[in-house]
């Protein structure tokens, strides 16, 4: 059923750092997003009835904006992870880092 | 009681139980019974993800909470939906890098402390039996539809099953029965949301045909005080009653019988009466609802429409099938009007009542946030708002039957990927939850007094199969998620307290065993928790879990991460604080003085949330104890880059 062989001692993850880095930056750029959704809210809710596109308003524009953006940034930081575990482990990493 | 919801209900309970006793040859050692052996491929434990994190507060809750305030409910769906982004980017990688069984291990690897240990099993119990609570309170609402059975009846049900589940098999099987429930929920979800799409709206909703709308009566009035005089029927008046400003008349119609109504005012100064729908308590402790007694036949009738749409209503608004974007612009239109039910109690005429009543909204109001937290409220209110979308976002890396998923896979790789297929399954099915609320809001299939059974109403309106379905995984939800929480709250008195802390030593075989016994005292303490708390919302008390999650266990997991100066006193003092400072303001909240019984305005608290200030409490104290304990500080070894 999907099981995969347990974890096994592996050689060093080189780019743990330069995940972090990226990790931290990109948890900031989506933390100011979902705050400028919560500070519209606080201070010009009415703002949140104005209508945007297709006749939905900001406030269900902006919910699944945070939604939809949440899954475009994972798969971009996932890209780039990869892409660095290449460069400096030669490999993708999957069951070859710790 | 219908056979067919009973038979797919036993179905899905057998085949859980079948998986329990399956895997339960995996969990011979400590490895197989806390984390699946570390074997689990990222994909299923992404979707294992969302059964554990998908939980009655999410299916239940939220899309009770929509149906009744409306976009209010759906910002727990952006919040919880956010936190994922702070495990993903934050804590996914290195928790797996550092731990073992449970989130302590992580917490302890630059410090090897019995303090650390003993604050982070504390933490993960008291934040388990939180977070056990409302999914306790949904299975009881789950069942009295389903079988005609009591509350307790369900939740007794659902502890008993969830504790031969975890005594069994552990880790894996809860893996798998959540990766089973994660998938059908989301599957089924969708198809209830296509079905709400095609049928789509009216004013006049009556269920597929099935369920003939009832349209609820306005009285025009002369006179004011006693001295109202009713013009049209046969009415009499019998009393009335001011509570908190809302005036309440009862009338006796020429059989006697006993109705409540709602005055208003209208603009021209002229008395309306509006009928309610009503629960009486008799002195000797007999309920009569609607002015007979309650029986199987005489029940609250479900309630929920729009009264118009967009400007329209009667036939003319009937829209038949729409899409997603026009199904939402219209509920959103400010020229539709939302029907919305509260419920007021108090003592009339020597009886206890509670009375339910409609409210008119417009949409434009209804899908933007305001109803249920005060965004255009006093300072406090709009800070008890932010303070729910700060817990929210922080509380997920935080909840440790989420953090103990890590250990599951095979390498921090996985762990990385498993998030990324968690995000996109939970994401899309928080989209589906502001369909399915506002489905069961628009479709008259909302009972009154239980705003959580919402979406499985919803589902019967569509016919006993699709309800006997989502009822049925429903009932999974809760117990893929109680299996996951008495899982971590199992881990945390074997391993981090009786191993770790008090350094007992134990065979492999009996640290499982220990990890058993914990499983059967936890479920016990969830069932009392759960009986207890009937009748709340359960996306709301989730609510309050997180918050104390993000207290207790974030500012400490960050700072370990990100700090060099931390040290094991401060991380101490951090979770103590974190959840002292949490569960004090909650305890001492409006919310839970309705729960004691008392006047919410006698709360030495006027708000409920407590992030926005338990969170810096927590993150303070760790680093004004850090910076006070430096000599005491261990070299770095493990912390992440």
């Amino acid at each position: 059923m999907l099981h995969e062989p347990a974890d096994t001692p592996a050689e060093k993850d080189y780019a743990i750092a330069y995940k972090t880095r990226l990790g931290v930056q990109m948890f900031i750029a989506y933390a100011l997003f979902y705050a400028g959704f919560v500070l519209i809210n606080i201070i010009k809710p009415v703002l949140m009835e104005k209508e945007v596109i297709f006749g939905l308003n900001l406030a269900v524009v902006y919910g699944f904006g945070l939604i939809i953006l949440s899954l475009i940034m994972a798969l971009i930081y996932n890209a780039l992870c990869i892409k660095k575990e290449k460069a400096l482990n030669g490999t993708s990493a999957q069951g070859k880092v710790e | 009681m219908d056979v067919l919801p009973v038979i797919i209900f036993l179905f899905f309970v057998g085949l859980v139980l079948g998986l329990s006793f399956y895997f339960a040859r995996k969990a011979k050692t400590s490895s197989g019974y806390f984390a699946a052996g570390g074997k689990i491929h990222w994909s299923v434990n992404g979707i294992a993800f969302a059964g554990d994190y998908l939980s009655a507060a999410s299916f239940l809750g939220i899309c009770g909470m929509i149906a009744t305030l409306g976009y209010d409910g759906f910002l727990y769906s952006i919040g919880y939906l956010a936190g994922w982004i702070v495990a993903l980017f934050v804590v996914a990688e290195p928790m797996k890098r550092l731990g073992k069984y449970t989130f302590a291990d992580a917490l302890d690897a630059r410090f090897s402390s019995r303090g650390v240990r003993l604050a982070a099993a504390i933490s993960t119990l008291v934040v388990s039996l939180f977070y056990l609570i409302p999914q306790m309170v949904g299975a009881g609402v789950l069942v009295t539809p389903l079988f005609g059975l009591p509350h307790a009846a369900g939740v007794i049900m659902v502890g008993a099953i969830v504790i031969i589940i975890v005594a069994t098999a552990g880790m894996t099987s809860t893996t798998y029965v959540q990766f089973l429930k994660g998938g059908l929920l989301i599957v089924f979800s969708s198809i209830l949301v296509a079905v709400v799409l095609i049928r789509g709206l009216s004013t006049t909703p009556d269920q597929g045909g099935k369920e003939p709308f009832y349209e609820y009566q306005t009285l025009t009035v002369q006179g004011q005080g006693d001295q109202l005089s009713i013009q049209e029927g046969d009415y009499q008046v019998v009393s009335q009653h001011d509570y908190k400003g809302t005036a309440f008349v009862s009338l006796a119609d020429a059989d006697g019988q006993v109705s409540w109504w709602k005055a208003e005012t209208d603009e021209n100064g002229g008395t309306k009466l509006h009928e309610t729908q009503y629960v009486s308590v008799k002195p000797d402790g007999r309920e009569w609802i609607n002015g007979a007694p309650a029986s199987d036949e005489n029940h609250l009738r479900q309630v929920g429409n729009l009264s118009t749409i967009a400007g329209q209503s009667g036939p003319e608004a009937d829209t038949s099938g729409v899409g997603i974007f026009k199904f939402l612009s219209l509920i959103s239109s400010e020229d539709s009007t939302i029907n919305m039910w509260r419920k007021t109690s108090f003592e009339a005429d020597g009886e206890s009542l509670t009375i339910y009543y409609s409210e008119q909204t417009s949409g434009n109001k209804f899908m933007r946030p305001g109803l249920k937290f005060k965004v255009e409220g006093s300072f406090v209110e709009r800070i008890d708002f932010v303070s729910l979308m700060l817990a929210l976002f922080l509380g997920t890396a935080a909840l440790p039957h989420i953090l103990i998923r890590y250990y599951t896979v095979p390498d921090p790789a996985s762990a990385r990927k498993s998030t990324i297929v968690a995000i996109a399954a939970i994401g899309f099915f928080y989209i589906l939850t502001l369909f399915m609320g506002l489905g069961a809001m628009a479709n008259g299939v909302l009972n009154p007094a239980d705003s959580n059974m919402s979406a499985p109403l919803l589902a019967r309106s569509f016919g006993t199969l699709l309800f006997a379905i989502i009822s049925a995984i429903a009932f999974a939800t809760v117990l893929g998620t109680v299996s996951g929480l008495i899982v971590a709250a199992s881990g945390a008195v074997a391993h981090d307290i009786m191993d770790m802390f008090l350094n007992i030593k134990m065979t492999d075989r009996q640290k499982v065993l220990a990890g058993r016994i914990t499983a059967v005292g936890v479920g016990i303490i969830a069932i009392i928790l759960g009986i207890l708390f009937e009748g709340m919302n359960v996306s709301f008390l989730v609510g309050w879990a997180f918050a104390v999650a993000a207290s207790a266990n974030f500012p400490a997991i960050v700072m370990v991460l990100f700090w060099q100066k931390t040290t094991a006193q401060g991380v101490v003092a951090s979770v103590f604080s974190g959840i002292i400072a949490a569960l004090g303001i909650i305890l001492l909240s409006p919310d839970m003085f309705v729960r004691y019984g008392l006047d919410p305005a006698s709360a030495p608290l006027n708000f409920s949330q407590p992030g926005l200030v338990s969170i810096p409490i927590s993150f303070m104290v760790l680093v004004v104890v850090s910076l006070a304990t430096q000599k005491s500080k261990i070299p770095e070894a493990t912390v992440a880059a």
